[in-house]
């Protein structure tokens, strides 16, 4: 038994974790879930807010940490259309413009088609500059993005009227894949007015340890990784849910089972590679 | 391992690629008929210029599926799109080649690997054109031309912003860098940036975690609720302050760790080795979840063995056998 665990094929681990995680997408298994602290906070700064109110939307993401961070941007926009609150969509990752049109038409077009464009929700595009674009829309937004993604210049917009900087959104949601993200969020648009800032963010779960220090004061909540995706979408599910709800909604939800056969594996699999190292020890062989 | 079992390995991964496009083809052909397809909705947009020309083009909105046959079937304009549905089945085989990795290095991984970085630089060269170039620095030193050539909605108030030369001036000496005799200059606009950004990094770093964070760590060790003594919130802030205490200890290197003091360092590599454990496992989660959503889309989306978005028009095979297996 010992030789067998010490010559294990590399190849042998990662056929398991493909039928550990592969098994529960076919079985389409969904566990239950409940929310933490800091995603319900989340949750309720959105909740907290009134009809008509700003939200700043910065998809600062692209498509090989999408697996994690969609189902959060999914939910978030949903959370604001629900709420009927005004959607300024921006990106400071160049491909974040995809995952803005994805929204719009999967979630804006789809189920709120009521919604009115330049009215309730604008897309800014992307910009290029990363912390800098956060440092000067802290203080002036309107010379940062003088026209839409669609190439109208903003003072035709109606819903950019009296927008001048970010002091005049009530909350920022982010979805965030690394540099620049959330942590410049934090350090540049948030440090600059604590008092008059409101962020709350999405992370992949390299990221969250990083961001938890924030946590209460200078982010309100925070989804961190796929765990923080599935359990914003339980309470969005419990709130706004309805009846044949789309599987969109659903993502984070689904890709917890795979996390929970994969967990499992993985931790059997540190169980017996630290069994391994102990018997060779043991037989001097380490 | 030697170098036949690599080549072994390489020609088994892409055996394995092989197949599993072998299989995908005989599903979409023979067992789930349309298997891997994208659906578009037609919409024809005309737009007369200012001298009578007229301007056709064609929008492709893309729609589920069965959305696609329904709209076909109530004479809406929506049918398969063949440029999608190669995109499709280009991304799913990519993945498998990617996949392939895993058995070895490989023709098929090199070349899935050359596609990403090239559409990668691509992609980031034609963003960086339109995105930055245009709108922020031809725009602003040739507005007119500007707007009779990209920007037709630029403000006929744009005048000419002579301080975007410095910037321009900048951009060239950094380019310079390409010329060996030459390349030094390129240290200036090198120094340039890097004064920049060590300002306004400095300040933001200083407040957001430093002052920003010296706050948050004052806590109560005992704290009373609404309903007396709350041990959770006690035993939270407990581990909290001393946590950053023992750490903050173990950075401490003006005094020898030993004794009371070298206990405590001790503690504090405890706290971190705790933390860098707590870092592997949300890396970890990152991870199944990257690979369950590629396998969410080569089940849903290629092979249709799965349906979670109610997007296909036949309920798929598995999600009818799922229920009496669970």
């Amino acid at each position: 038994m010992y030789e067998f665990l010490r010559d294990l094929d590399r190849r042998v681990i990662f056929s398991l974790m493909a039928l550990a995680v592969a098994v529960p997408i076919l079985l389409q298994f969904t566990p239950p879930e409940k929310a933490t602290p800091i995603v319900r906070d989340a949750f309720e700064t959105i909740e907290a807010l009134d009809e008509g109110d700003r939200v700043y939307m910065a998809f600062d993401f692209d498509p090989a940490s999408a697996g994690e961070l969609q189902p959060m941007a999914t939910a978030f926009v949903r959370h604001a259309c629900e709420k009927k609150l005004k959607i300024y969509f921006t990106a400071l990752w160049p491909v974040g413009p995809q995952f803005i049109k994805n929204a719009e038409r999967d979630v804006i077009s789809r189920d709120f088609p009521d919604m009115v464009y330049g009215e309730d929700f604008v897309d800014l595009g992307f910009k290029t500059g990363n912390e800098g674009v956060i440092k000067l829309v802290s203080n002036d937004l309107r010379t940062q993005y003088p026209q839409d993604a669609r190439g109208t210049p903003i003072d035709d917009i109606p819903m950019m009227e009296s927008v001048a900087s970010i002091r005049d959104f009530d909350v920022i949601m982010n979805v965030s894949a690394g540099y620049p993200g959330t942590k410049e969020w934090v350090q540049y648009a948030v440090a600059s007015a604590p008092d008059d800032v409101k962020l709350v963010a999405g992370c992949t779960g390299v990221q969250a340890p990083l961001l938890y220090p924030y946590y209460p004061q200078q982010l309100s909540g925070l989804l961190a990784a796929i765990k923080g995706a599935a359990e914003y979408e339980s309470l969005l599910l419990g709130k706004y849910g309805r009846e044949n709800e789309p599987g969109i909604y659903q993502e984070g939800l689904r890709r917890m089972a795979p996390q929970l056969s994969g967990h499992i594996l993985m931790v059997g699999l540190i169980f017996v590679g630290n069994l391994v190292y102990f018997m060779a020890r043991k037989r001097g062989e380490a | 391992m030697t170098h036949a079992a690599r080549r072994g390995n390489a020609t088994f991964g892409v055996l394995l690629v092989l197949i599993g496009v072998a299989i995908a083809i005989l599903n979409a052909v023979a067992l789930r008929p349309g298997a891997g397809t994208q659906w578009t909705q037609r919409t024809e947009h005309v737009h007369t210029l200012e001298d009578g020309t007229e301007v056709r083009w064609t929008e492709h909105e893309a729609v589920s599926v069965k959305e696609g046959r329904e709209m076909a079937a109530a004479d809406q304009d929506a049918a398969p799109l063949l440029s999608r549905t190669l995109g499709l089945w280009g991304a799913a085989i990519l993945t498998l080649c990617i996949f392939s990795f895993l058995l070895g290095d490989n023709p098929l991984y090199k070349a899935a690997e050359a596609i990403v970085v090239g559409a990668s630089a691509a992609y980031w060269m034609v963003i960086g054109f339109w995105e930055t170039m245009v709108p922020n620095l031809i725009a602003g030193l040739f507005p007119e031309w500007t707007r009779s050539n990209f920007m037709p909605r630029l403000s006929e108030d744009a005048s000419v912003d002579f301080l975007l030369l410095i910037p321009l001036a900048l951009s060239v000496l950094l380019l310079l860098r390409l010329a060996p005799k030459i390349g030094w200059i390129s240290r200036w606009p090198t120094a340039f940036i890097i004064g920049v950004f060590c300002g306004l990094r400095f300040i933001s770093s200083l407040e957001a975690d430093f002052l920003s964070q010296i706050g948050p760590t004052i806590k109560p060790l005992i704290v009373i609720g609404e309903n007396g003594f709350d041990l959770e919130s006690s035993f939270s802030n407990i581990v909290l302050v001393l946590g950053t205490l023992a750490c903050l200890v173990y950075f401490f290197f003006s005094v020898e760790h030993k004794g009371a003091i070298g206990k405590v360092a001790r503690s504090g590599i405890w706290m971190l080795m705790i933390t860098f454990g707590a870092a592997f496992g949300y890396t970890v989660m990152g991870r199944i979840a990257l690979l369950a959503g590629r396998f969410e889309f080569l089940f849903d989306d290629w092979l249709w063995l799965i349906d979670p978005k109610d997007a296909h028009p036949a309920q798929a095979f598995l999600q009818t056998i799922a229920p009496m297996l669970m």
